[in-house]
Order: structure tokens, then C-alpha cells, then sequence
């Protein structure tokens, strides 16, 4: 490594910046590429089939045919399209998903941006996430497109909100906005149960539920919705520029369940004292939050698109508000028995 | 001198962003060029060490109000020669209104008094030094009445803006979860045993 420093001088720190972000990346779309096969499987066992299982051992080289399929299909763009914004928006949606994997902490000394503002920062950079479908639909210049993503923009809206107000509490509890020191901040003599998600348990819930509705996933997927505006914002989306999108919604996918594991579920620490923390552990509970995305979709019936405002305005809000005071409350009394920050 | 050319390309960037936001004739392009400048205004203010405003403004503006803002534009159905009528009328009233400003601005800014001239840098901070807290802290302590006030002027405006368009008609259905939720079998369908009818005709 120092031969290298020798080497390359003073161009060598954003070298090895990119080095890391591509060690970043690059698992990460393999892991998007194995979650669409995953979720084929599941919900194809769910339904007692047994999904794709032709090509390759097992349907194991499904994930990179359907790549090689969409990397070679022509993007058609519409002719009423305004161009620029049409190839645009897929670049904004898959730009958040990845960005924001820059401060998540995978174990201890393990982060690419070890910076205070980690939280703030993750909020910011997914709340941008909705310009890609927003712009998507108005750009494609269809009636279908558009609908989605007008449904798309008021519902990310409605339910940044209560997610915001899930990690105000994360915040209290932490006493920081560095992603690090929330994962510290969980561990505990009684493994498990030192973590978040029990104190805060009204906002676990609200944040795991906000997150599939964030990602546009089944049952709140009302911007795609097969059934009633074709495919919502990526209707006139093909090739590559679809796969993009298809990209971004799983990226997402994974992002939210990273974040989940670590704000509520305590990131690499492990849930029983007696075994050592780790990657494993993150890993594990990660792949947990993601098995419940695929099993919602599996379960659910989608959402009517007034029963999905009125659970993120009139449910959601109100319940973290009021969890917010009484966690505020409760931390002040001797009763509190998840330590001081 | 890296920070000084990150600067003025952020500056060249939120000038063209900020005047195409005035001149694009499309609405929604300007909206998204008035997104392009919050975004560079909060590059700005991260080189000024101002970390939480920078964060924050993409988080409420970008995030949120212009998500609004955009959602409302896109609906709208603008014709854009009608808007265009009338633009010698409202020149000058508007060239004036910029004069002020332009000059409120340069007192503010070159005046002797206010001493922004010798404005020293910020002093840089370590990754880990929280401006949240530091913000949190004065604004609780020092400000609290300030922002106490601020906080609730703002939910006297919410609520009076949601009292002005709240006109509820008397004819409308809507439906009411708590009701539905309650539903039983029984309130709904009626199970009826009948004898099985004899066939009219023969066999065919």
C-alpha cells in the first residue's frame, strides 16, 4: 500500500476513495442482481411453485440472463418525450440509492464516511430519491406515467414524514447523529434486548412499514400498480433505462433494511452475549428485514390509495408524536433502563 | 485553491440555475432549475462549515417543498402566451422592486457598520465536531423564547391555512374507518336455506 502512496502521490486519497466505493458498489449489485432471483423464489414458494429453476444449476444464472437481456434490447424514446429529463430520471432515482451507502457503518471501523451528521445525511440524500419518479412520469409525456408519479410524489411525502419523526427517536435515545455511535449506543449486557427496537418499538414498526412504502414496494406499490395504470411511472421505460429503475427500487430495498438493522436492530452487534459481534451479524439481520419485503409482497393485497394516505397521515404521524413525548418522559425518570447518553 | 475553484464553479452554477429559473419558459423546467440552485446553495454553505443548514436545506426544500411545488406544476395547465401578456406592464414596477433590493443588498453587504468586509473564515472542525448540538444547544438556550415564538406563529399559519380550505360540502360520501373496521358478517350478508327446486320440463 505505501508502494502505491510512493507511486501516485498526491492523487493517491481519492484513488483509494474510489477503490472503497467500488468495493461498495460492486456487492452491492450482485446482491441486488441475487435479491430479484430471492424474491422469484420466495414468493414462487409462497404460491407453492417453484420460480425460475432453467437457467443454470437450480435457475441460479437467471438474475444475469435477465441483465444480459435488458443490457441488449434497444431504449425507445417516446416522440412527444422531453429527451434530457427522459434519460435523466433514471439517473436521479439510482443516484440516492447509491450515495447514501457513503456513511452506513458495516462493523466497527468499517465505514467509507465516518462523518457526524450521518443520519441527517441519510435522510437528505433518500429524500431525493422521489425526483426520479417524478420526473420520469412527467418527462415520459403519458397519462399512465404521470398518475404514478403524481401518487408516487404524495405518498413518499406523507410517509418521509413519520419516518423522520421514527428517527428523531433513534436520535433521542442515541444522543448522535453519527451512524457509529447509534450502533454503540445499542450495545448492552442483555444482547437483544439492548437495542433499539424494544424501547422504540411503535416507531420500529411505523419505520419498517414506511420503508416498503418509501420503495414503492407491494403492498403501498400504488406508483407502479399493475392493475390500474399499466405500470405507473416506468410505462414507456425500456432496455437498459428500465433496468435502471428496476436498479434503484431494489438498491433501496436493501438500503432501508441496512438502516433498519442499524438504527433498531443493532447493527453488528450480536444478539446474544456469549458469541462475538461482527459482519455476520449485520448481514444476518439485513437479509432478515429483506425476507419480510419479499413476504409482504407475498401477502398483502395492494393498498386502496386513500387507506395508504390516511395510514401514513392520521396513523403513523400521531403515533410517533406521541411516542416521541413519552420516550422524552421516560428517559427523564430513574425507570429508564437502557443507560444514560 | 481547490476550495477557491469548488467555490466559484458552485457560484457559476447557482447564478445559471437561479436565472433559468426566471427565464424558462416551461414551468416545470424552472421549478427543477430552482431545485439544481438549492442544491448548490447547500454545496456553498457545506464550504462555509455550516453542515446541519446544508443538510437541512436539501432535506426540507429539496425533499419536501419542492416535491410540493413540482406536484402542484405539474397539474397545472399553463398557457404560456397569456402569461406572457402584459410584460412591458409589469417591467418596470418589477425593475424597480430588484433596484431596491440589489440596494438593500449592497448596504447590508459593503456598508462599513455591519463589518462583513473583515469577516474572518470558519475556523475548519474535525469530522466528529457536531454543529447540530451546537445549533441545538444555542437555540434552546439562548433563543428559546425566540424560537418558542418563531414555532408558534408557524402553527398559527398552518392551522388558519387549513381552515381557509376547508369547505366541507353537505352532499359529499365519504367513509368512516372506525365504522368499517367494526363490520361484522351479519351486518352485511343474510344466509337463506331454501328447498332445492324440482325441474320444470322432462328430462331434457
Amino acid at each position: 500500500m505505501e508502494f502505491f502512496e510512493q507511486l501516485l502521490g498526491p492523487a493517491w486519497p481519492a484513488i483509494w476513495t474510489l477503490a472503497k466505493i467500488v468495493a461498495i458498489v460492486l456487492p452491492l449489485m450482485g446482491l441486488v442482481a441475487y435479491l430479484t432471483l430471492a424474491e422469484r423464489k420466495v414468493i414462487g414458494y409462497m404460491q407453492v411453485r417453484i420460480g425460475p429453476n432453467r437457467v443454470g444449476p437450480r435457475g441460479l444464472l437467471q438474475p444475469i440472463a435477465d441483465a444480459l437481456k435488458l443490457l441488449t434490447k434497444e431504449v425507445i424514446i417516446p416522440s412527444g418525450a422531453n429527451k434530457f429529463l427522459f434519460v435523466f430520471a433514471p439517473v436521479m432515482s439510482i443516484m440516492p440509492a447509491l450515495a447514501a451507502w457513503a456513511v452506513i457503518p458495516f462493523s466497527p471501523q468499517v465505514v467509507l464516511a465516518n462523518i457526524d451528521a450521518g443520519l441527517l445525511y441519510v435522510m437528505a440524500i433518500t429524500s431525493m430519491g422521489v425526483y426520479g419518479v417524478i420526473i420520469a412520469g412527467w418527462a415520459s409525456n403519458s397519462k399512465y406515467a404521470f398518475l404514478g408519479s403524481l401518487r408516487s410524489a404524495a405518498q413518499i411525502v406523507a410517509y418521509e414524514i413519520a419516518m423522520g419523526f421514527a428517527l428523531v427517536g433513534v436520535l433521542m435515545i442515541s444522543g448522535s447523529l453519527n451512524l457509529s455511535a447509534i450502533v454503540e449506543r445499542q450495545a448492552g449486557s442483555w444482547g437483544a434486548l439492548s437495542w433499539n427496537w424494544l424501547p422504540l418499538f411503535p416507531m420500529f414498526l411505523v419505520y419498517l412499514i414506511s420503508g416498503v412504502a418509501e420503495t414503492n414496494r407491494a403492498p403501498f406499490d400504488v406508483a407502479e400498480g399493475e392493475s390500474e395504470i399499466v405500470a405507473g411511472f416506468h410505462v414507456e421505460y425500456s432496455g437498459m433505462a428500465f433496468a435502471i429503475f428496476f436498479l434503484a427500487e431494489y438498491a433501496n430495498m436493501i438500503l432501508v433494511s441496512t438502516l433498519c438493522a442499524v438504527m433498531f436492530l443493532g447493527g453488528w452487534l450480536s444478539p446474544v452475549p456469549f458469541l462475538p459481534d461482527g459482519f455476520i451479524w449485520f448481514a444476518a439481520k439485513v437479509a432478515v428485514v429483506l425476507f419480510l419485503f419479499l413476504w409482504f409482497r407475498a401477502t398483502f393485497p395492494r393498498y386502496r390509495y386513500d387507506q395508504i394516505m390516511r395510514l401514513g397521515w392520521k396513523v403513523f404521524i400521531p403515533v410517533t408524536l406521541i411516542w416521541l413525548v413519552i420516550v422524552g418522559g421516560w428517559m427523564q425518570t430513574p425507570w429508564w433502563p437502557w443507560g444514560q447518553s | 485553491m481547490f476550495q477557491t475553484a469548488v467555490f466559484y464553479a458552485f457560484a457559476a452554477i447557482l447564478l445559471f440555475a437561479a436565472l433559468r429559473v426566471i427565464t424558462a419558459r416551461n414551468p416545470v423546467h424552472a421549478a427543477l432549475f430552482l431545485v439544481l440552485a438549492f442544491a448548490t446553495a447547500s454545496g456553498l454553505w457545506m464550504l462555509l462549515e455550516a453542515e446541519f443548514l446544508a443538510i437541512a436545506l436539501i432535506l426540507v426544500y429539496i425533499g419536501a417543498v419542492m416535491v410540493l411545488f413540482l406536484f402542484v406544476v405539474m397539474m397545472l395547465d399553463i398557457n404560456i402566451d397569456r402569461l406572457r401578456e402584459g410584460y412591458w406592464d409589469y417591467l418596470a414596477p418589477g425593475l424597480a422592486i430588484a433596484g431596491i433590493m440589489v440596494a438593500e443588498m449592497a448596504v447590508v453587504l459593503w456598508g462599513r457598520q455591519f463589518g462583513l468586509i473583515s469577516m474572518p473564515a470558519p475556523v475548519p472542525r474535525p469530522a466528529d465536531y457536531s454543529n447540530t448540538r451546537e445549533l441545538g444547544g444555542l437555540l434552546y438556550t439562548q433563543y428559546v423564547y425566540a424560537f418558542e415564538l418563531a414555532a408558534v406563529i408557524l402553527l398559527v399559519a398552518i392551522v388558519a391555512a387549513i381552515a381557509l380550505t376547508l369547505r366541507r360540502r353537505k352532499d359529499s360520501k365519504f367513509q368512516d374507518p372506525a365504522r368499517q373496521v367494526v363490520v361484522r358478517k351479519q351486518d352485511r350478508i343474510r344466509i337463506v336455506t331454501m328447498p332445492a327446486e324440482k325441474r320444470a320440463g322432462g328430462d331434457q
